[in-house]
């Protein structure tokens, strides 16, 4: 089969983001540099990363491990300071964690204590709202994520994938600026994962809700994302920008649909340059002859 | 299931079904229990003394005395040499070890004989002295030590300033300070407690900190971005966070406060428990001694016990709740666990 070039958009796909670049900047990095001193030796983790997210825009930041995107996040977030550069918010300097901009963990961080409602109405409360309000507020956000018939279990008696959805709606509950999500379906098996992604996406188009959104799986970036920014290794940089020529309203189907592979293609020469990879071979011995006929 | 029962009991970190566990548990009540009728009731078991019956031509023996075993035979031998009629003893154990229904009768009969000393406590006023001084030795050391404890484990500042000294003063044996505590609160009831709060209040602060470091860090971060400041973080996500754990500390660190009772209670005019203990053996009734160590047990024991089953109900989402060792040793089933 013939793969087309990534950067070829069909019409409908160029015109959406036409109107996307349009749309006023949400959220803006600026030159972000991060450094940190380990045994006396001087990391930089971050190289001067600049991004913008446009409103309603589902951005994704995809690169390999350790290449520092959850630090990227982090300091988006507030919970990391960078070594220089700055985070805008709708064109305010930004310091410190806020409610402007929720964030969703790998690792769920429910509050174990607090049933499923109590939790989505923690902000709510944080913020000051009367419990009355913050409750009906919480109904409301936990129907949207279908767990109406769980809002007064705690955390333990949910699966992965509701606490996740759980984490979500507390998070929307609060009306973040931008929702930040952190490798947020990384510890769900791929069936449940498949099933996140759509929800998420609906969600997405029913909220007002702009998503900067991190993983290192390669489909899933592609399936989610508006624009796909790729970062590179040792120190990271912005490898690239992609633009994701998969037209919306999106399906699994489209998993091998021609924009799909052609920007599955190009991601994943990003993320594994082809001149890496004969040194890393292991130095395999043959220790059997069973079963010779495998290959 | 091939495997055969006593494999089944040593997996390491294995399960164990209802019916072994319960056996178990009953097991590791009786066997002490057992172990002490052996020794008592079983005259060829240890018995290394004999309790004279007719002392016969034996000048110092005199019935109900009791004599050492070889003594007795010498003594006997001595006569049989002489063609005389020989004493006759059973075998004895020494009077600091009774028997478990003595213990038990004594159980009850010292909460219902009188002092022997007219002004000298009954065993319940005893008991429910030193009950007293636990509680407020536990209550100042709490007031303190666990709010200590949290600011130190939730601010780095506050371990910095506070952990080093306290460390310092844990290993100052809490006694070492009783002559003090007398000198400057009097012989009564102060010293004791205050020694009670030393030896309670610097591994309190520890172990507090420690507990409240433990908490999962992204709690506090996801509090962050949901918009909670610093008190707010403090009073709902740090103290629930951790309510369960330092609820489980409190239970262990009371039972520590039990073990410096004792000392406590000889500091200054001796009294509590202890000195009802003192005085019985002084009169060498160690019946009522041993009466009175269990009773210590079982009242630290129902305590413990008391504040789990409260947990339960204090706690309700607690993820894996052991099965209540009191429902164990009495019979009905564990709740089936929530999937």
């Amino acid at each position: 089969m013939r793969i087309p070039d990534y950067k070829i958009q069909a019409p409908a796909v160029a015109e959406r983001f036409a109107r996307l670049r349009e749309r006023p900047v949400i959220l803006d990095v600026r030159g972000l540099t991060k450094t940190f001193v380990s045994n006396g030796l001087e990391h930089t983790t971050l190289d001067r990363i600049s991004l913008q997210v446009h409103r309603r825009e589902f951005l994704c930041v995809l690169g390999p491990s350790g290449c520092g995107k959850s630090t990227l996040i982090r300091i988006i977030a507030g919970l990391d300071s960078p070594t220089s550069g700055e985070v805008l918010l709708d064109g305010k300097h930004v310091e410190g964690p806020g409610p402007d901009r929720g964030m969703v963990f790998q690792s769920y961080t429910l509050f174990p204590w607090l049933t499923v409602k109590k939790n989505v109405m923690f902000g709510l409360r944080m913020a000051g709202q009367a419990s009355g309000v913050a409750e009906s507020e919480a109904r409301e956000w936990i129907s949207l994520v279908g767990l109406s018939k769980f809002e007064n279990s705690y955390p333990h008696q949910l699966s992965g994938g509701m606490k996740q959805r759980v984490a979500i709606a507390r998070a929307l509950a609060n009306r973040p600026r931008i929702l930040l999500m952190d490798e947020p379906f990384g510890a769900l098996d791929a069936q449940t994962r498949a099933q996140m992604q759509a929800y998420l996406l609906d969600i997405w188009r029913n909220v007002d809700v702009t998503i900067l959104f991190i993983t290192h799986d390669l489909d899933e970036a592609v399936y989610l994302s508006d624009r796909i920014l790729v970062l590179g290794t040792n120190p990271s940089r912005v490898a690239e920008i992609i633009e994701d020529p998969v037209p919306r309203p999106r399906d699994r189907a489209q998993f091998v649909s021609p924009p799909f592979l052609a920007t599955y293609r190009r991601l994943g020469e990003l993320i594994h340059p082809p001149a890496s990879e004969p040194q890393e071979r292991l130095p395999m011995t043959r220790m059997t002859h069973v079963g010779d006929d495998v290959e | 299931m091939s495997a055969r029962k006593s494999e089944r009991l040593l997996v390491p970190f294995g399960e164990l079904s209802p019916g072994p566990q319960l056996v178990l548990v009953w097991l590791s009540f009786l066997t002490p229990l057992l172990a002490w009728c052996a020794v008592s009731y079983l005259p060829f078991v240890w018995h290394p003394l004999v309790r004279v019956v007719d002392p016969a031509e034996v000048a110092y023996f005199k019935p109900d005395t009791l004599v050492d075993r070889k003594v007795f035979r010498e003594e006997n031998a001595k006569l049989a040499a002489q063609g005389r009629p020989l004493a006759t003893g059973v075998p004895a154990n020494p009077v600091f070890l009774p028997a478990p229904h003595e213990v038990g009768t004594a159980l009850y009969r010292s909460f219902t004989t009188p002092p022997r000393r007219k002004g000298e406590p009954w065993l319940h006023e005893s008991l429910w002295h030193s009950i007293r001084i636990i509680f407020w030795g536990f209550f100042w050391s709490s007031l303190f030590g666990v709010p200590l404890g949290i600011l130190c484990g939730t601010f780095r500042g506050f371990s910095k300033l506070g952990e080093p000294v306290v460390d310092f003063f844990r290993y100052m044996p809490a006694p070492a300070f009783g002559a003090l505590a007398v000198a400057v609160m009097g012989i009564y009831d102060g010293p004791k407690i205050a020694v009670i709060v030393i030896g309670t209040f610097f591994q309190q602060v520890l172990v507090v900190a420690n507990t409240t470091r433990k908490l999962d860090a992204s709690l506090v971060e996801a509090a962050q971005t949901l918009g909670a400041g610093r008190r707010q973080i403090l009073f709902q996500v740090v103290l629930p966070g951790i309510a369960v754990d330092l609820y489980n500390d409190m239970r262990i660190l009371l039972g520590w406060a039990w073990t410096y009772l004792i000392v406590a209670e000889y500091i200054g005019a001796s009294s509590g428990i202890t000195y009802f203990i003192n005085q019985q053996a002084k009169y060498r009734i160690y019946d009522n001694v041993f009466a009175a160590i269990i009773i210590i047990g079982i009242i630290g024991f129902a305590t413990d016990r008391v504040l789990d089953l409260l947990g339960r109900a204090l706690f309700p989402w607690q993820k894996s709740v052991r099965p209540s060792l009191l429902k164990a040793l009495f019979g009905s089933r564990p709740a089936p666990q929530a999937a």
